[in-house]
């Protein structure tokens, strides 16, 4: 999802470049305080690692592969500041020197990459800790559920954005409902290795999972799978939520490029939209339209998801001031 | 040469790039150009900038369906219908895309990547940042290297996963690897307290960029930006 | 310049509770090399780990010198004992060699061309001054040895601590090591499995098992103390014959 140059317009890629450059230095500052001198050794060689993970791929289905995105991971492991932090470089250092990602779509990358998926995986994270046994068999429930939500997020941020500095004519609904469908399956994928590794790291150095730092040791041991039924309600939680926003198209319309096609007849029996406007100009099928219900959702997602990144922040912040600093 | 003049003009050549209106398509063309040219001065094999621009691959095949699944005119393409502003939207992302990775490649092709991060800090990005991308540079083969065997390890015990369902041993892997590394770092933050570190990394002297430097630069950024304000002109 | 090094009753556990030392005590006379030998486990390397003060007994007390090894000491404690860690990679973390060696001087307020005197001294007295501008990483694992060596060589120790020098290394890497160590005049600690090396670098050595030292004196004698090797796990090289005259190089 390494976005590469003019994908977006000027104005996306530069607002979106503030966004991540203010949240990072926010972060940046908290790596400082929570690892002290030990900061660029230990936040460089996880950046190592989270660089060599992305690097190779693990089989879907039948022979395809996917790669790993592993900003929900780092922030479970490290801390939501100190995983933004390592994603970032890892990101910027693809674009710079691999040349994966476009230099003036910086701004969008690391905001989607990494800003969106820790800070957002976290806080679902977070939630899922609440809602689960307080055992590592809840840590690596919660991960399993904050990895897959942290990519589906991650490609909801890419439609929001695309709703606002797409540079051709796809429509918001198209492009929401290709490539969060798309996501929510490779999520599969995230999820089991984000949590299968988590459950490595507790087995052998519990004290490197930030997110389990509330544990003791008894609970940490309690490594029984999570109750089916409380996962299932867990993850059906999530579900309908994800569910609730997609469908919406459903009730309108049962296919996004169908609707184009109707579009299309619309065109060419003579009315005439001036693009220019706005990017739902073309989508009115029956006068009414869907441009306020699209409007409506693509709100409504991106509210979720500046939710989840703000609640990531937060619990971030909060996290280091109540932390004993002799257990850091 | 010191790598921060390089990454300016990089930068600012595909800001330039990006900002080109897309119905310049001379424009595009006379960038290819300028880049084939830049390509050949600094000596760098073609066959590294392609297999480099793979990269960019995935979207530059995005691309291609927009013009199917865009709405606005419609045009007939060999008795295909396809959308006007989808077409041109395709070409928009394709050219920018492509050349902004070969300036990317270029970039790469003449400047190591430590004195690339390196050439960052003296613009000013964070000291802490850039450290540990130094480290993360550093560490990365080690690390890669180590998942690689892993790798090799397993299917010599007959691990040829195809379904997710069979991902858990890499994964158990990686976890463990996380461990490992994670361990490194405790030592080498021991080597660098054994050899007086306090906190911040020490100002060690770096090559410096000369006005020769500078000059090249601003010939260079400064043909690209000619012409993409030529097109904003123009157009 | 070398210092005189006392342990003593140093007691130290993990974090997880594992008792790394339990109270062990040795001295080393300035300007001598001793060896320091055991099995795996006997905590040879938390040790080398106190002498230079990264751990802090919790029993027992070191000196250098002068100097006992408190919180309030380590920078200057830092500055005269050198250690030579197990595994290279975990020393050489810069982006170049020359980066490396310059980076303990560099941190002790040695700049401009003092620093370079420093760095190409360095380099030199290991046979690296060739490896100045390569990347650790593209390095074989005699050359990172050496240029590990280096990285801790241009501080200008009185004091050298290193933990397994030959281990990993070809026939020809292991005589490099010790050509290299036997020239230096500063007080050497030196941690190894190899005890032909003991025998050729180090007069005097010592023997520790499960956190304390059970046995001290001159190399010879106790590698000729069979029933001694083997009840710590020791054992001769193959061919290797203690001969009356077969003692150490310095």
């Amino acid at each position: 999802m390494h976005a590469p140059d003019g994908f977006l317009n000027a104005g996306t890629a530069v607002a979106t470049g503030a966004v991540s450059l203010g949240t990072v230095g926010l972060a940046l500052r908290q790596v400082r305080e929570r690892l002290k001198d030990k900061a660029v050794p230990l936040a460089g060689i996880t950046a190592a690692f989270v660089f060599a993970a992305q690097m190779f791929n693990f089989p879907v289905a039948a022979g395809t592969t996917g790669h790993l995105l592993g900003a929900a991971l780092a922030a479970i492991l490290l801390g939501p500041s100190v995983g933004v932090v390592v994603v970032t470089i890892v990101v910027v250092v693809q674009s710079l020197v691999f040349a994966d990602g476009g230099l003036t779509a910086l701004g969008y990358n690391i905001l989607n990459m990494a800003i969106v998926p820790a800070y957002g995986g976290y806080a679902v994270f977070r939630l899922f800790r609440r809602v689960l046994p307080k055992t590592g068999g809840g840590v690596i429930g919660a991960t399993f559920l904050a990895a897959w939500a942290s990519v589906v997020m991650s490609s909801m941020a890419f439609s929001v954005e695309w709703l606002f500095g797409a540079t051709a004519p796809v429509s918001f609904d198209a492009v929401f409902a290709a490539m969060v469908g798309v996501h929510v399956l490779i999520g599969a994928g995230e999820a089991i290795i984000s949590a299968t590794a988590v459950g490595a790291v507790l087995a052998s150095r519990a004290d490197l999972v930030s997110g389990a730092a509330d544990l003791n040791r008894r609970q940490l041991g309690d490594r029984r799978r999570v109750r089916t039924r409380t996962f299932a309600i867990a993850a059906l939680m999530v579900s309908l939520v994800f569910a609730a926003i997609v469908s919406q198209f459903a009730i309108d319309d049962p296919d996004g490029l169908e609707r184009v096609a109707e579009d299309t007849g619309f065109a060419e029996s003579g009315s005439e939209h001036a693009l220019a406007d706005s990017i739902f100009a073309d989508y009115a099928t029956s006068g009414v339209g869907n441009e306020p219900l699209s409007l409506a959702i693509a709100g409504a997602v991106g509210t979720l998801v500046t939710l989840a990144v703000a609640s990531g922040i937060f619990i971030g912040v909060r996290e280091r001031r109540s932390r004993d600093p002799a257990t850091v | 040469m010191a790598a921060e003049p390089k990454i300016v003009a990089a930068f600012l050549t595909v800001v330039a790039i990006a900002l080109t209106p897309r119905e310049a398509i001379w424009a595009f063309g006379v960038y290819a150009v300028l880049l084939v040219a830049l390509v050949r001065i600094a000596r760098i094999p073609y066959g590294f900038v392609m297999t480099r621009l793979v990269a960019v691959a995935p979207f530059v095949v995005f691309a291609l369906f927009i013009p199917f699944v865009a709405g606005g005119e419609r045009t007939e393409v060999i008795g295909v219908s396809v959308s006007i502003e989808g077409l041109w939207g395709a070409w928009n992302i394709y050219a920018k895309a492509l050349l902004g990775a070969s300036v990317s490649i270029l970039l790469t092709a003449t400047t190591e990547v430590s004195d690339v991060v390196r050439g960052l800090g003296v613009l000013r990005v964070p000291a802490v940042l850039t450290s540990i991308a130094l480290f993360m540079v550093r560490y990365l083969e080690l690390i890669a290297d180590e998942l690689g065997r892993m790798r090799v390890a397993m299917s010599a015990r007959g691990y040829d996963p195809r379904w997710l369902s069979q991902v858990r041993p890499i994964a158990n892997s990686a976890g463990a690897l996380f461990v490992r590394s994670y361990e490194r770092g405790e030592r080498v933050h021991a080597a660098m307290l054994s050899r007086g570190f306090s906190g911040t990394m020490p100002a060690l002297r770096h090559p410096t960029a000369t006005a020769t430097n500078w000059y090249a630069v601003i010939l260079v950024t400064g043909a690209f930006w000619v012409i993409a304000v030529g097109a904003m002109v123009v157009a | 310049m070398s210092a005189r090094v006392v342990v003593d009753g140093v007691r130290f556990a993990y974090p997880d509770g594992r008792k790394a030392l339990r109270g062990a005590s040795l001295v080393v006379e300035a300007g001598e090399r001793l060896a320091v030998l055991g099995p795996n486990g006997a905590g040879k390397t938390t040790l080398a780990l106190h002498i230079n003060g990264i751990y802090e007994p919790q029993a027992g007390s070191v000196t250098i010198g002068d100097t006992p090894v408190t919180p309030e000491t380590l920078v200057e404690v830092r500055r005269r004992v050198g250690l030579v860690f197990q595994d290279s990679n975990d020393q050489l973390f810069m982006s170049s060699v020359y980066e490396d060696v310059a980076f303990g001087p560099a941190n002790l307020g040695v700049t401009g061309d003092q620093l370079e005197a420093r760095v190409a001294k360095a380099l030199a007295g290991v046979g690296a001054s060739e490896l100045s501008a390569r990347p650790p990483h593209h390095l074989s694992g005699g050359e990172k040895r050496r240029a590990a060596l280096a990285t801790v060589l241009s501080m200008e120790p009185d004091v050298l601590v290193i933990d397994e020098p030959s281990s990993g290394l070809d026939p020809a890497g292991r005589r490099d090591i010790i050509a290299t160590l036997l020239p230096l005049k500063m007080t050497q600690l030196i941690i190894t499995h190899d005890l032909a090396l003991a025998l050729e670098l180090c007069p005097r050595s010592v023997i520790m098992n499960e956190g304390v030292v059970v046995a001290d004196g001159p190399t010879r004698d106790l590698l000729a103390d069979d029933t001694l090797l083997s009840e710590n796990r020791l054992e001769l090289p193959y061919g290797l014959v203690l001969k009356r005259g077969n003692g150490s190089r310095s």
